[in-house]
């Protein structure tokens, strides 16, 4: 018996430093894939940047059959429907976070609340898409032509609707964690001064997670950015930019993310796949620089 | 002064009702959504519908046969990769916090997690698809490098909430570190690490931005992964903007059916985490 | 000397820069229940951790000198051998919880992969936990999970499992500084009983615990090894005037 243990406990020794070595591996590997994006998105994207420049990025004409290749229709379209979106979802997604938060954090109703919040965002967003085409785009093209503007249905508009659905669960989760993590001392003694339930939350909760709670907007921000099937759905694929705010806004357009998925099996000549892709490290930045500052202010914020 | 803490106390009821109405409205879309996907795709689904791939276009009848072995098969090959990746991932994480690879490889994963669906597919097809061609494969590691950061975090998080006394109890009965983590530490947080999978598996069954270029689609019913392969978002996608009512109506039957698997799953997390949480 | 199971010879310890453990010089013999004692951070826990080579898992702690069970230096063993051989029993109870109570006394085994028949199992399940008087409490009740225990139960339960692996020694760390008065004196009355078949090294918090249960006794203060000798003498008759000021509670 005793001979066996020694025996094991030699044999056992390599296998931990191979388990090790194994975990190390597996940790790199999510940096090589990081890397890797990286690079990839920069090389694709390459003769497109040599050649058409900074420009690119101002350019408002994109017109794959005669070369010319601007990135402006995109980067409004997807600026548009996502700060859309934002305005319209965050009264919605804080209003849950102070529910869930203060006024009513545990219990039967509060949990169903949260369920269907969660819900909300499990739901896959191409059936968000589907669904709206059919049943939103014919609503909201009645109410274009009540107000005035051409009855396409589809557009930034309609786009920036699914999407502000979508992207409430982002910070109204963060909100609730957040709002619960407020010290009770510090609103009984607001309470002690004979303060209202409602000027708690506005003079004491609120304003101690004020950078939470724009981290929570950041992160709905990048969620809102990032999506693409629902808004390529929506979105009626237009990269010509119309005239006036108001046709601009009702009417079709495009955004970053959907015009790589309408094109990207079109593109049969290099510069046109690279100004695509161009489009794609442009996403990648700003949804990744987005998602991480949110992110670190969140860090910082459950650390003190 | 008493007037003044009547108005006050009036503002305060006020904000209270403004919240709630705010808070519950947002429910109805919800609803209206599920209740509309329901009616629309129940009618759809019969063992005709689950056994038959779709019929040529403008015809009627049909089924998503190819779409539905082709989810099952491309999200359980993604599965078998970002799992145990993804596990071992999330412990080392969590044994070595100080680590500059786990300060450079926890931003990655943060950084994973928020690159957008349609990026992720456009680099595996470069990486994947431009040298091998179109695959389940390539389709499957698309998904799989997204669900990497739900399994890591999860797993590490649940990792974390271990008291550190249940490792020193084996390491003192002469237990191998890799004993230690996969006999006791793993099992221990087997609640938490199961339903990061399985919320992992519930967000990428319905994902379609990365399948696009990868897997593609198919209107024949294949088990050939080095081949393209249909998948139900992606059905979805295509038959939702056709111009025929037919394929409208497989796409109905079809986000029933993936609506339905959503749902369960999260179910299944929920019934996970209450009931098998171990007692520590 | 064939007698001697525990020595250490200019013993030291550190924690990255913090030397917590300074020259330590002591020779613990078979069959005897040696308490270690003296103030919080005075390096007694650190020490018997060095004992079982568990000190060495916290990143940064390092370890100098020589500390033998019988002739072997025990840092020139195989660590997993070493804790085989020397069992540890921790300041609050730790069983398995995903493990039922039975494969919690065989876990030495069980997650080493050492294979013995199941006959073999059920005697040593059984000898351990007669051993660490809890047998009659838990027999019926052997492949349920442990979650039901007292404290003191629970803490037997973490002794048996340590019986179980047949070590030379086995050390307590502030073993009964978790539980209540009963389950403290049903622990220490398997002091008597264990150190029969084990030695024992029993760091504790308390004084009177000391006096109770050990032969000899070790008084350890900033580190250093100032005094070790029968129990009896060093209650009585201390040498040392630190020693002294501890037991009279001039400090603690």
């Amino acid at each position: 018996m005793k001979n066996k243990r020694l025996d094991l406990s030699y044999s056992q020794m390599k296998w931990e430093t191979v388990f090790r070595r194994i975990l190390i591996v597996m940790s790199a590997i999510i940096l090589v894939l990081v890397v890797g994006v990286f690079i990839t998105l920069i090389v694709e994207s390459w003769p497109s940047i040599k050649s058409l420049g900074i420009g690119y990025l101002w350019g408002k004409v994109w017109d794959p059959v005669n070369n010319i290749y601007g990135a402006y229709p995109f980067l409004l379209g997807t600026l548009l429907t996502s700060f859309t979106a934002l305005i319209i979802s965050i009264p919605f997604s804080y209003s849950i976070a102070i529910y869930l938060g203060e006024y009513n954090p545990k219990g039967w109703l509060s949990d169903l609340l949260k369920n269907t919040i969660e819900l909300i965002a499990a739901v896959p967003s191409i059936i968000y898409g589907f669904w709206a085409l059919f049943v939103l785009v014919p609503v909201v093209r009645s109410l274009e032509t009540k107000i005035g503007v051409a009855p396409y249905g589809v557009g930034v508009f309609t786009a920036s609707l699914v999407l502000a659905v979508m992207i409430i669960p982002y910070a109204a989760a963060l909100g609730t964690s957040l709002i619960r993590m407020v010290p009770s001392p510090l609103k009984e003694g607001a309470y002690a001064l004979g303060a209202t339930r409602f000027e708690v939350i506005r003079s004491v909760i609120l304003p101690y997670n004020r950078s939470g709670l724009f981290a929570g907007i950041l992160l709905s921000l990048g969620r809102a950015l990032g999506e693409t099937m629902a808004v390529t759905v929506m979105i009626g694929n237009t990269s010509a930019i119309a005239n006036s705010f108001k046709e601009i806004f009702f009417g079709p357009g495009n955004t970053m993310a959907s015009v790589i998925a309408n094109e990207f099996a079109e593109a049969d000549h290099t510069l046109y796949l690279s100004a695509l892709i161009e489009l794609g490290l442009v996403l990648f930045f700003v949804t990744v620089i987005i998602n991480l500052i949110g992110k670190r202010i969140i860090t910082r914020y459950t650390n003190n | 002064m008493d007037a003044r803490i009547g108005v006050r106390n009036t503002k305060s009821i006020l904000f209270k009702s403004l919240i709630i109405f705010l808070a519950f409205v947002v429910t109805i879309p919800l609803i209206i959504v599920l209740l509309y996907i329901i009616k629309q795709g129940v009618m759809q689904v019969n063992w005709h519908f689950l056994t038959h791939v779709p019929a040529p276009e403008g015809e009627k009848g049909g089924g998503i046969a190819n779409a539905l072995v082709g989810s099952i098969l491309i999200v359980g090959m993604s599965s078998i990769v970002a799992i145990p990746v993804g596990i071992l991932a999330g412990i080392y994480l969590s044994e070595n916090p100080g680590t500059k690879l786990a300060y450079y490889s926890g931003l990655c994963v943060d950084i994973l997690q928020g690159v957008p669906s349609i990026v992720m597919g456009i680099v595996v097809y470069f990486w994947i698809v431009k040298p091998f061609g179109f695959s389940a494969i390539s389709g499957s590691i698309a998904l799989a490098i997204m669900m990497l950061p739900i399994v890591i975090r999860s797993t590490e998080q649940t990792l974390l909430l271990l008291p550190p006394s249940l490792k020193e109890a084996a390491l003192s009965l002469g237990v191998p570190y890799h004993r230690v983590i996969l006999k006791v530490i793993v099992p221990c947080g087997f609640a938490g690490i199961l339903s990061g999978i399985i919320l992992s598996i519930a967000r990428i069954i319905g994902e379609t931005a990365p399948l696009l270029f990868t897997a593609l689609g198919s209107n024949y019913l294949s088990t050939n992964v080095t081949g393209a392969m249909e998948s139900l978002p992606h059905l979805i996608f295509t038959y939702a903007t056709s111009p025929y009512d037919d394929q409208h109506d497989l796409a109905w039957g079809a986000s029933f059916i993936l609506l339905m698997f959503v749902l369960i799953l999260n179910i299944v997390t929920k019934l996970i985490t209450r009931k098998w949480k171990i007692q520590l | 000397m064939e007698n001697t199971v525990v020595s250490a010879t200019n013993f030291n310890a550190w924690f990255g820069d913090n030397h917590v453990v300074k020259d330590v010089t002591i020779g613990i013999e078979r069959n005897q229940c040696v308490a270690v004692m003296g103030p919080s951070g005075c390096g007694k826990t650190t020490f018997l951790r060095c004992i079982n080579r568990m000190h060495e898992l916290i990143p940064e702690a390092t370890a100098k000198g020589s500390l033998k069970l019988y002739s072997d230096d025990v840092y020139t063993m195989n660590p997993i051998y070493v804790r085989y051989k020397i069992g540890m029993v921790f300041q609050r109870p730790n069983p398995f919880p995903n493990l039922s109570i039975y494969d919690n006394v065989i876990a030495g085994y069980k997650l080493n992969g050492l294979k013995m028949p199941k006959a073999d199992l059920d005697n040593i399940v059984q000898k351990s936990l007669t051993s660490a008087a809890l047998w009659n409490e838990v027999k019926d009740s052997l492949h349920k999970k442990g979650t039901f225990l007292s404290g003191g139960q629970q803490q037997r339960l973490c002794i048996a499992r340590a019986i179980a692996m047949e070590p030379e020694v086995i050390l307590f760390d502030e073993p009964t500084s978790a539980l209540d008065p009963i389950s403290t004196s049903s622990v220490e009355q398997l002091f008597h009983e264990l150190k029969e078949k084990y030695t024992l090294i029993i760091v504790t918090h308390n004084m009177q615990q000391a006096a109770r249960v050990s032969d000899k006794t070790a008084f350890f203060y900033v580190g250093e090894l100032v005094e070790f000798d029968d129990t009896k003498q060093m209650f009585t008759a201390p040498t040392d005037i630190r020693t002294q000021n501890y037991i009279t509670g001039r400090f603690s």
